[in-house]
Order: C-alpha cells, then sequence, then structure tokens
C-alpha cells in the first residue's frame, strides 16, 4: 500500500510573529520556517507503517514556494522515499491544497493520505477534510491511533469529551492530532543524503508539478 | 439572509455551544433554520426549538446520521444547502470534522473559528494561535463558517420554533462507529465553564490533580490542563486548553504550574480574570494574568482550598 503524506512549510512555532506595518499580513522575511508539527507526525505516521510493512512507499508532498523544497527533504531525511513539489509562489488556500492533492490522490492511487489536522500559520483545519470530500473519500480526523486490517483501518479520534473510533474502507484520509506519535529526529547523515541531488535522483525524487488551475 | 445552524450534539443533547453560535447567526441577521441531525435526537430538536431567534428546527433523525458521521453528514449538508445563504456550525470536533466538506463539495472555502461578525460577509478569525487576527471577506455565493463558541454569548431560551422533519436520507458505505470513550464527569463542560482551574507540567503528576479538584468543586469550576501535562500523561486529553486544544474564555480562570507557552496562551488569554500561580517568577504567563502568585504550588493549593 502507498501512503501520501502532505507536509506545509509555515513558520517554526517557536517563533513569536510580527504583523507587517500596514497590517496586510504577517511578516515571513528573515522568519526560520519549519515543517509544520501536525505534518512532522504525519510523517512520522507515514514511515512507521512503512517500518510495520504495512505500507510499500512513503510519497510526501508539498505545495508551495521553491523554499518549501526544505520540508520536502526534511520527510526524505525521515524516511520518506520519494516526493513531489507542487509549486507555486502563490497563496494557496485550504479549497487550492485540497484540489491540488486530489489530482495527486488520482495520480498515485494511494491507499491511505496522511496529513495534519491543522497548519499553525493559518488554523484553519479544513484541508484533509476537502480532500476526502473532493475525492469521495471516508476520513479519520484529530487521529490518536490508525490501525490499518486488511481492506480496513481503524481511527480513533479526539474529540470533544473524550475518543472515538471509526473505521473506514481504504482508500482513506486520516488526519493526525498532536498524541499519535512523537516524531524522530532526522539523523545527521540522512539530512546530509538527503540534501544531495545525487542521492535523491539515485533514490529519492523530488518532482516538480504546477498547480492545477481552479 | 437565510442561515442555516448544524446543532451540536453531546450523547445525544443540544450542547450549549448551539446557543452560542446561534448568537453569531443573529449578528450576521436573517432567517435562522437549525439542523438536528443523529438518530433519537428529537429531545435534542425540542431544546433547539427553544432558543431564541430560531425561526425553524429541521430534524434529521435515522441511523446513518448516528454519531453526525462526517461522510452522510457532509452529503446532507449538501442536500439541504441550497436553501441557504450561510451554513454555520461551532468550531467543536463535530463542526471542525463535517463542515469542511460541505465546502469542498459546494466548491467553496470555509472561513474557520470565527469570533466577530463584521457584516454579512465579513468576519474576523485569529491566525497563528491568535497572535494575529485576521479579517476576512467571502465572495463566495454559499458562506460555510465554524463559529468559536466562547467569543458569543449564547442566545436565552424564551423560543418556539416549528419543528418539521427532513426526510433526506444519504447512503454511507465507507465509515463504521466503532465505539467512544466519554470522560464522565460531574464538572462543568471545560467549553462553556464560568470558572477553570487548570494544572501544568509543575502539577508534577496525574495524583496531584487532586490537589485541583478540591479547589474545583468549591468553586463549581471546570478543569484543564496545559498541553505538557497532557503529553506527559498527568490528564486526559480532552482537559487540553490551547491553540489545538479547547479555546475557553470564563469569568475567571487559575493557572496553577503552567509557565504559559503562546500555544496555551492562545487558550485562555480572552478569559476575564486570570489568576496564575507558579514558584518561577519570570513565567511568562504573569504576563498576562491579572492577579500572580509566586509561590509553590504544593503549599499554596490546600492553603487556598481551606480558605474557600
Amino acid at each position: 500500500m502507498k501512503v501520501l503524506v502532505a507536509v506545509k512549510r509555515v513558520i517554526d512555532y517557536n517563533v513569536k510573529i510580527r504583523v507587517k506595518a500596514d497590517k496586510s499580513d504577517v511578516d515571513l522575511t528573515n522568519v526560520k520556517m519549519a515543517m509544520n508539527p501536525f505534518c512532522e507526525i504525519a510523517v512520522e505516521e507515514a514511515v512507521r507503517l512503512k517500518e510495520k510493512g504495512v505500507a510499500t512507499e512513503v510519497v510526501a508532498v508539498t505545495i508551495g514556494p521553491k523554499a518549501a523544497q526544505e520540508q520536502l527533504r526534511t520527510a526524505l531525511a525521515l524516511g520518506a522515499d520519494r516526493a513531489i513539489h507542487v509549486e507555486t509562489d502563490e497563496r494557496v488556500d485550504s479549497l487550492g491544497a485540497a484540489k491540488a492533492l486530489s489530482k495527486l490522490v488520482e495520480e498515485e492511487q494511494p491507499g491511505l493520505v496522511v496529513l495534519g489536522k491543522q497548519a499553525i500559520d493559518s488554523d484553519n483545519n479544513q484541508t484533509g477534510q476537502m480532500l476526502a470530500a473532493l475525492t469521495d473519500l471516508p476520513q479519520g480526523t484529530f487521529a490518536s491511533e490508525v490501525n490499518v486490517d486488511g481492506e480496513k483501518v481503524k481511527v480513533t479520534r479526539e474529540i470533544d469529551g473524550g475518543l472515538q473510533t471509526v473505521e473506514l474502507s481504504l482508500p482513506a484520509i486520516v488526519t493526525t492530532d498532536l498524541r499519535l506519535n512523537e516524531p524522530r529526529y532526522a539523523k545527521l547523515p540522512d539530512i546530509m543524503k538527503a540534501k544531495k541531488n545525487r542521492w535523491m535522483s539515485n533514490h529519492r525524487q523530488i518532482w516538480v508539478l504546477s498547480l492545477p488551475a481552479r | 439572509m437565510s442561515i442555516l445552524v448544524l446543532a451540536d450534539l453531546h450523547e445525544g443533547q443540544l450542547a450549549g455551544a448551539t446557543a452560542s453560535v446561534i448568537a453569531a447567526a443573529q449578528a450576521i441577521g436573517g432567517d435562522i433554520d437549525v439542523l438536528v441531525a443523529g438518530e433519537n435526537v428529537q429531545a435534542a430538536a425540542d431544546s433547539a426549538a427553544k432558543l431564541d431567534g430560531v425561526s425553524k428546527v429541521r430534524v434529521a433523525d435515522n441511523a446513518v446520521y448516528a454519531h453526525q458521521l462526517a461522510e452522510p453528514m457532509g452529503k446532507l449538508l449538501l442536500a439541504l444547502a441550497d436553501d441557504y445563504t450561510h451554513v454555520l456550525a461551532s468550531a467543536s470536533t463535530t463542526g471542525k470534522n463535517v463542515l469542511p466538506r460541505l465546502a469542498a463539495l459546494k466548491d467553496v472555502n470555509q472561513l474557520s473559528d470565527i469570533i466577530a461578525v463584521e457584516s454579512t460577509d465579513t468576519f474576523k478569525r485569529p491566525i497563528y494561535a491568535g497572535n494575529a487576527i485576521a479579517t476576512v471577506k467571502s465572495e463566495d455565493a454559499l458562506k460555510v463558517i465554524t463559529v468559536r463558541p466562547s467569543a458569543f454569548d449564547g442566545v436565552g431560551d424564551g423560543g418556539a420554533a416549528s419543528i418539521e422533519a427532513v426526510d433526506t436520507l444519504v447512503e454511507n458505505t465507507q465509515s463504521t462507529f466503532i465505539g467512544e470513550e466519554l470522560a464522565k464527569s460531574d464538572r462543568p463542560e471545560l467549553g462553556g465553564a464560568k470558572v477553570v482551574v487548570s494544572g501544568g507540567r509543575g502539577m508534577g503528576n496525574g495524583e496531584n490533580f487532586k490537589l485541583l479538584e478540591g479547589i474545583a468543586d468549591k468553586l463549581g469550576a471546570a478543569m484543564g490542563a496545559s498541553r505538557a501535562a497532557v503529553d506527559a500523561g498527568f490528564v486526559p486529553n480532552d482537559m487540553q486548553v490551547g491553540q489545538t486544544g479547547k479555546i475557553v474564555a470564563p469569568d475567571l480562570y487559575i493557572a496553577v504550574g503552567i509557565s504559559g507557552a503562546i500555544q496555551h496562551l492562545a487558550g485562555m488569554k480572552d478569559s476575564k480574570v486570570i489568576v496564575a500561580i507558579n514558584k518561577d517568577e519570570e513565567a511568562p504567563i504573569f504576563q498576562v494574568a491579572d492577579y500572580g502568585l509566586v509561590g509553590d504550588l504544593f503549599e499554596v493549593l490546600p492553603e487556598l482550598e481551606s480558605k474557600l
């Protein structure tokens, strides 16, 4: 089973943000960027599924400017087999991201798509659910446990007041909550390998695709 | 304007957040219908009909809507949405789960977690854990919105709306409800409580939360926790207050042994009075606190409880 995992480049969660003087947006110049923490959990879960022998291939994807390849390299260093960069300099909203991802789901035919439940910049908490609707697939949002069993996946969800468990037919969309796992740190040799194009062209590739028109 | 509000249910009963969402709908203006969907939800529908400002309660009572699973709920809302200019739900885990599906199926964006209504198409919502507030205008024909309940005072219950059945039935072969583990508590629900007592990593372990329980009981307070305390396994996740947990705005918030990371502040800084107890006088929680006590919580808490 192929697992597609989506990651987003955001301001590092430790950075105190500043609003631009004209109040048009948050100031992103010279600010430390990182992979969205919920996306780190998504990558970790996908890699663990591969280590358990459930997933055969982990494909990481991001949508964003050229610099977002840094986050794809992080995903590769953490154990993703392949990465896809949907390159755009435009601001991408949740619906736009979900549409781009739905095209990739069509092309890649993954058995499971794992995303973070929300990005810590826009705090929208929408993309996974929208992707599920656009692809007409079931969703297990805010997951604290994911168990793939044959043609089904059981997802335990963090809901108001406790936990809920649902069983979904595969393929399915899962979004991660904080307690799904504790992401590992990438090992330095893997980070160095992921930075080298030669190594990537041999084993792991970043494909650059353009964003489908809305 | 015509607005559909998806009622929030908790164990089959109408959740308090629904009254806050209706208050947000009133701020937009127009006819307000409430959709109560689930299995055996007549009691919830009756409660919804009593809320002020509601024109009509629409009830979809069928096994396929039990537990409000996202897949059938998205289709149900899609079938009903054409009658409305706005569809609103609480930014609860149900609203957040279901509403983006409707938005995607209608090819519109969703406005998440709004905290103020500026006009029929312009709203305020927090971004970056509430460190910035975005004013967002939607030009979509259908506005799909989740509402932060703590930002709106709920409407009263002097109404008498009509109740009508919705006979739309959808299929769901994709998802099955397996089970639920809900925390049982006699305390008020965290999201709507007037007083919240929260503990952080400084509590040391789960056993020590008993020190807070006594105080919470005397104050009639809900109990909360910081992410650090939840991650350390002291308390269950549904107690987490913060950017990705519950957002609360009680009259009184007591933070004990919580340093005050921005992600936690995002969940409680709109509280009317904030009291912080921490042994580290440099802790950032003191910057948002109205009253601060620098001291050892293991000495302070028993003393506080004895004086209440």
